[in-house]
């Protein structure tokens, strides 16, 4: 098959708020496409050949290219991860377009996640956050058994639905307000069911949320583009969880 | 070449105690004046990055990814090992490290692996303390499953993501102690060189990825968690950006390189589709719980596989082994596989593909247990085949998944550098010439929480703390190497990419040094990879500069590496004249099982280096089975 590319070029990192004069969208024709390429083995193909025309790649992250390392990641036709629900980037195949589909292809867009270079952002936003306060204190050592504390089955799903999130951002790039709130209640939502998350549940949510503000993401208005988006499939009901905890959190404030 | 593993004396169950107590202790109010450089985030990176920090040391973490918690540990599906007996089917530390010893066919080192079957039971401690949601049962205690090469049930799992939860749990660790200002984090950090003081390691050269900027780093020790190298076969199921570059550095600055020729072969990914291939994907050992593996009897049998009757259908690791079935461990499942291709009894359109297949355990404990079982490793198949493996068998083959090869290491994991110390899959000491499945996680974690915070202490306590700085001649030297190098790579300017020249290192390693190996053929690899080589550095073309974000020059300088690397494999793989694990030769075999030659090659083999992989010179370390007797490993 053969496919029509508008992929966004920026040589340099993002400089002001003004996005549209750091790059620019440019157009590449591509023949011999096979449907059962990943996205990204298309990308690496043009690659291929912009270098053999003396050309600079295109710059895209990606890693492990089997959906869990959350490295991969850009805007597909205005959605994030593309076309296919619970599919991160590099799992989409060609097979889901058709042939002499224009593809338009661009970087995440967020105050939070400035644009590197090409279709690679900056998502160390999300690790500040998750340094603010998404773990339980426990040092290496000799913790009790781990049979000790039992966890209803049913808490522990709860949990791990939570902790399925790979940290993709895709959730911030589908939202008008670029917030990171399915990111965070995800992480909230994770050890709130957990009893060993429960000792600091106070402080984590108060933590995490200011830091998330600081971090210039924007508010939840309930649209819930971030959940249709997100490749695990994490639901907004993580979001009910975080605003819970905070607001338990700034009602237990004395 | 100092290869002393320096194991302690006394019994087997005793060692470790007594090293942690032989160990010289740093005290808490120097701690502080102590740096140590981590490089690698993954299971053993971070795990050893937290735990140190938390003793109080100043740590140093560089990953190359854009966070810590990318690291390829995350992709790991099926679990990880512990001997907990909480099943009470018969289960001890004892037969854990039996199990190991015996599926690392009997070339890992007794005391190491006595150890890691210790630590183990404390990583699964660890991880839930932290908030790792393993698999539970109803009555909210931990469940587990079984995997190959053993008959008791202590593998825990997380659905199909157990690496990735407990790397989120080591991440989570490493995080706080960023926050806490304890580890500095270096992101898109890529290592290039080691720096040698007087023979120790005492710093690195990096280069950052986002600015290109050069960059010396010094500190007391260095840490490596880099990982394997699996990715010198260009098609693997290991990430993209996996490589040998670290190792290989520090294998060149003087640390033995050892067993490079064990590459495990893992017998259940996603059979390879076309050339435009990237990597393979790997569906989890955890399916042979309830999957059966077969062919048709019948050569090239075209009949789509719910035509063909049960009676002309060869379960063959059922019919070979009947006491571990389809749990054979993965060297002799792959073995069989590739087997049973090479006679004309593969399966799909290239032929080169086993069934899988689930329809027995779906008609038996309907389609929603298996859904709940294996779901996201169904829908992953789903999405990458467009087959519905609820419906049709899996077709699945064999593809290069781990290295069992790697730095040399002695009973502290100090590598014959002394202060370079080098944990997880990056070392080579734990799973001989074969690792079984869920173990992998085991190491990493067991070498970064539970043994480095203890033996890093014995080496430090011997050093001024602080006794280098970067304004050292051998950084500046060091950088103007790493810097040269660089400019040599884009000055080049030929008509090959970089993918072109891994591509064609990885069919010279998989079709000479893959799941079967003889004299000739790595005779002719060895005449192959130097010939290539020499065409890389006279035709690659790197474009762009290097002082910016250069994702060319950041491959160009891993293949590179792995140019060398190769030959150093298949180097290894003709000098082990025997077949053991992994290493397979054709020339020593019974009727398709590995002959292994303890007379011969009872020992780890390690490389030195000598300014070319020609000349490099085969030591030796001999293994002593004091414990588990040296037997043919049966699985029948």
């Amino acid at each position: 098959m053969k496919v029509i590319l508008h992929i966004w070029r920026q040589d340099k990192a993002s400089t002001n708020d003004n996005f549209k004069q750091d790059g620019r969208m440019v157009r590449y024709e591509l023949a011999d496409v096979s449907p059962d390429m990943s996205f990204l083995e298309m990308l690496d193909v043009l690659n291929e050949n912009l270098i053999e025309k003396g050309e600079e790649s295109v710059a895209f992250d990606h890693d492990c290219r089997e959906g869990i390392c959350g490295a991969c990641g850009v805007v597909i036709d205005g959605v994030p991860h593309g076309p296919e629900r619970g599919t991160t980037t590099c799992q989409l195949h060609m097979r889901s377009f058709k042939d002499g589909a224009e593809i338009y292809i661009e970087p995440w867009r967020a105050k939070a996640f400035p644009v590197v270079r090409d279709l690679v952002v900056d998502r160390g936003s999300l690790d500040r956050i998750v340094q603010s306060g998404a773990f339980i204190s426990v040092n290496t050592g000799a913790p009790q058994d781990a049979n000790a504390i039992p966890i209803p089955k049913s808490d522990a799903e709860r949990a791990f639905d939570a902790a399925t999130c790979i940290g993709c951002g895709a959730c911030v790039a589908a939202c008008k307000n670029a917030s990171a709130m399915l990111f965070v209640g995800a992480k909230v939502s994770h050890f709130a069911y957990l009893p060993q998350g429960r000792v600091e549940r106070d402080s984590r949510a108060r933590n995490l949320v200011k830091a998330m503000d600081e971090e210039g993401f924007g508010n939840c208005t309930n649209q819930n583009e971030c959940e249709a988006v997100c490749p695990k499939e994490i639901p907004v009901r993580v979001i009910a969880d975080m605003n819970r905890e905070y607001l338990r959190a700034k009602a237990r404030e004395g | 070449m100092n290869l002393d593993s320096r194991i302690p004396g006394g019994p087997i169950q005793d060692k470790w105690d007594s090293r942690k107590f032989d160990l010289k202790l740093v005290n808490p109010a120097n701690k502080r004046k102590y740096k140590v450089l981590v490089v690698g985030s993954g299971l053993a990176g971070a795990a050893a990055a937290a735990s140190m920090a938390e003793l109080g040391y100043q740590v140093e973490c560089f990953c190359y990814q854009d966070s810590p918690r990318r690291a390829h540990s995350i992709a790991a599906q099926g679990g990880i090992n512990a001997a907990k007996n909480y099943r009470n089917d018969g289960d001890s530390v004892w037969r854990l490290f039996y199990d190991t010893v015996k599926g690392g066919d009997f070339r890992a080192r007794e005391a190491n692996v006595y150890r890691l079957a210790q630590c183990s039971v404390n990583i699964i401690d660890q991880a839930v303390a932290q908030g790792v949601p393993f698999a539970r049962d109803y009555a909210g205690l931990l469940d587990n499953r079984s995997f190959g090469g053993a008959q008791v049930s202590r593998t825990f799992y997380a659905r199909g993501q157990t690496g990735q939860q407990l790397l989120l749990g080591a991440y989570a660790a490493l995080s706080r102690q960023i926050g806490l200002g304890t580890v500095k984090m270096y992101n898109r950090t890529e290592m290039l060189d080691v720096v040698l003081v007087d023979g120790h390691a005492k710093g690195i050269i990096v280069r950052d990825m986002v600015t290109g900027e050069v960059r010396s780093h010094a500190g007391d020790a260095v840490v490596l968690a880099t990982g394997g190298y699996g990715n010198v076969f260009y098609l693997s199921t290991n990430a993209k950006g996996c490589n040998v570059t670290a190792a290989w550095r520090a294998h060149k600055k003087g640390a033995g390189f050892a067993n490079p020729c064990y590459t495990q072969i893992h017998p259940t990914c996603i059979p390879v589709s076309g050339d435009h291939q990237s990597k393979l994907t790997l569906m989890s050992e955890s399916l042979r719980n309830d999957g059966r593996v077969w062919i048709p009897k019948k050569q090239a049998d075209k009949r789509p596989a719910h035509e063909i009757p049960d009676d002309e259908r060869d379960y063959y690791l059922e019919r070979k082994y009947p006491s571990f079935g389809n749990l054979a461990p993965r060297d002799i499942a792959s073995r069989a596989a590739k087997e049973a291709c090479d006679k004309g009894l593969g399966i799909g359109e290239t032929g080169l593909g086993v069934y899988l297949d689930f329809r027995d355990a779906i008609a038996r404990l309907g389609e929603p247990a298996i859904k709940a079982r294996y779901g996201n490793l169904f829908h992953m198949y789903g999405k990458i085949t467009a087959e519905n493996p609820y419906k049709q068998p899996m077709r699945i083959y064999p593809a290069v998944h781990y290295t069992m090869g790697g730095l040399w290491v002695d009973y502290d994991l100090m590598s014959s550098i002394p202060g370079m110390f080098v944990l997880g899959e990056a070392n080579f000491s734990d799973h001989g010439a074969n690792r079984l499945g869920a173990s992998a996680l085991m190491q990493g974690l067991a070498d970064g929480y539970f043994v480095i915070p203890y033996t890093i202490g014995g080496y430090l306590a011997g050093q001024k703390a602080g006794s280098v700085d970067v304004n050292h001649d051998a950084f500046q030297q060091t950088v103007a190497t790493v810097n040269d190098r660089v400019s040599k790579l884009l000055s080049i300017q030929g008509k090959r990419t970089v993918d072109h020249f891994h591509k064609e290192l990885g069919k010279i390693m998989w079709g000479r040094c893959g799941m079967a190996r003889n004299d000739a053929g790595l005779n002719e690899a060895l005449k192959e990879i130097p010939a290539l080589r020499e065409e890389f550095w006279q035709d690659v073309r790197v474009l762009g500069s290097g002082q910016s974000f250069n994702q060319s020059l950041e491959k160009a300088g891993r293949v590179a590496d792995f140019l060398e690397f190769g030959e150093l494999m298949c180097r290894d793989a003709l000098e082990r004249r025997e077949s053991c694990g992994g290493h397979f030769r054709d020339e020593w075999q019974d009727e398709g099982e590995a002959r292994r030659d303890d007379d011969n090659f009872a020992h780890a083999a390690v490389w030195e280096h000598k300014g070319e992989v020609k000349d490099a010179v085969r030591h030796q370390e001999e293994l002593k089975f004091d414990n588990v007797a040296l037997a043919v490993r049966s699985y029948k």
